[in-house]
């Protein structure tokens, strides 16, 4: 899976909790979930437990904790697919 | 851990403590029950003339029993004299189909649908002496051990 398809599935997965459609629209790599999208720590919970089943991977504490953006989510998964 | 030191353990008092006795709990289950008395404050003013418990209420029970106790027993080993429970309602939705009066005792019980990274969400029910379901829904929260002022 290269990186645009990445993010159209992260895309898929993190809509049904963001807040802020404009920034949902205009979303790269370097958005933010809790400062751009307005996510709350809650609901990220649900973003991360959705990548666990959407990508068939597991994410630990560690990963979990810098799983703040775009950018380092894709860095995560990428990672942990290629462990796989 | 006891069902009292859960109790115990739990961050309300009068009159917000809506817990009077838990009696079952485990990693994924919690049942308890709590009476309401003839005197709760906001009989006074919900509603004007006819006490009527109101359904945030009837959702704070659930989330008392069915989540709060449920987390404190999970994160057990987390807390002691000085680390205490931190907790925060993150969302709820509930459907509800009896009312509630003064003086009556309800059940409440939670199972646990998942608890990661802190965030722990329930499926609960409340139900009435009858054994009739008053409301039902899920509930979330986040919980976690934090050191009290010093």
């Amino acid at each position: 899976m290269n990186k645009k398809e990445l993010i159209t599935s992260l895309k898929k997965i993190i809509k049904p909790y963001i807040q802020d459609q404009e920034a949902f629209k205009n979303l790269s790599e370097e958005t933010d979930f809790i400062n751009d999208l307005k996510i709350n720590s809650a609901n990220l919970v649900d973003v991360i437990l959705d990548v666990e089943d959407e990508f068939d991977i597991e994410i630990d504490n560690k990963s979990m904790e810098k799983m703040l953006s775009v950018k380092a989510a894709i860095d995560i998964i990428e990672t942990k697919l290629n462990k796989s | 851990m006891k069902k009292k030191t859960i109790i115990q353990l739990l961050p309300y008092q009068a009159p917000f403590l809506f817990v009077d006795e838990l009696t079952y709990i485990s990693a994924n289950r919690s049942e308890g029950y709590y009476t309401f008395k003839n005197d709760e404050y906001f009989y006074k003013g919900h509603f004007k003339d006819k006490p009527i418990t109101p359904g945030v209420i009837l959702t704070e029970v659930m989330a008392q029993i069915g989540v709060v106790c449920l987390g404190i027993y999970l994160l057990k080993k987390e807390f002691s004299e000085i680390k205490k429970p931190q907790i925060a309602l993150t969302s709820n939705e509930i459907d509800f189909f009896l009312p509630v009066l003064p003086s009556e005792r309800v059940k409440v019980v939670s199972e646990k649908i998942y608890f990661r990274f802190n965030k722990l969400k329930c499926k609960v029910e409340m139900l009435n002496k009858k054994n009739k379901l008053v409301c039902r829904g899920t509930i979330s929260g986040m919980l976690k051990g934090i050191n009290n002022e010093t």
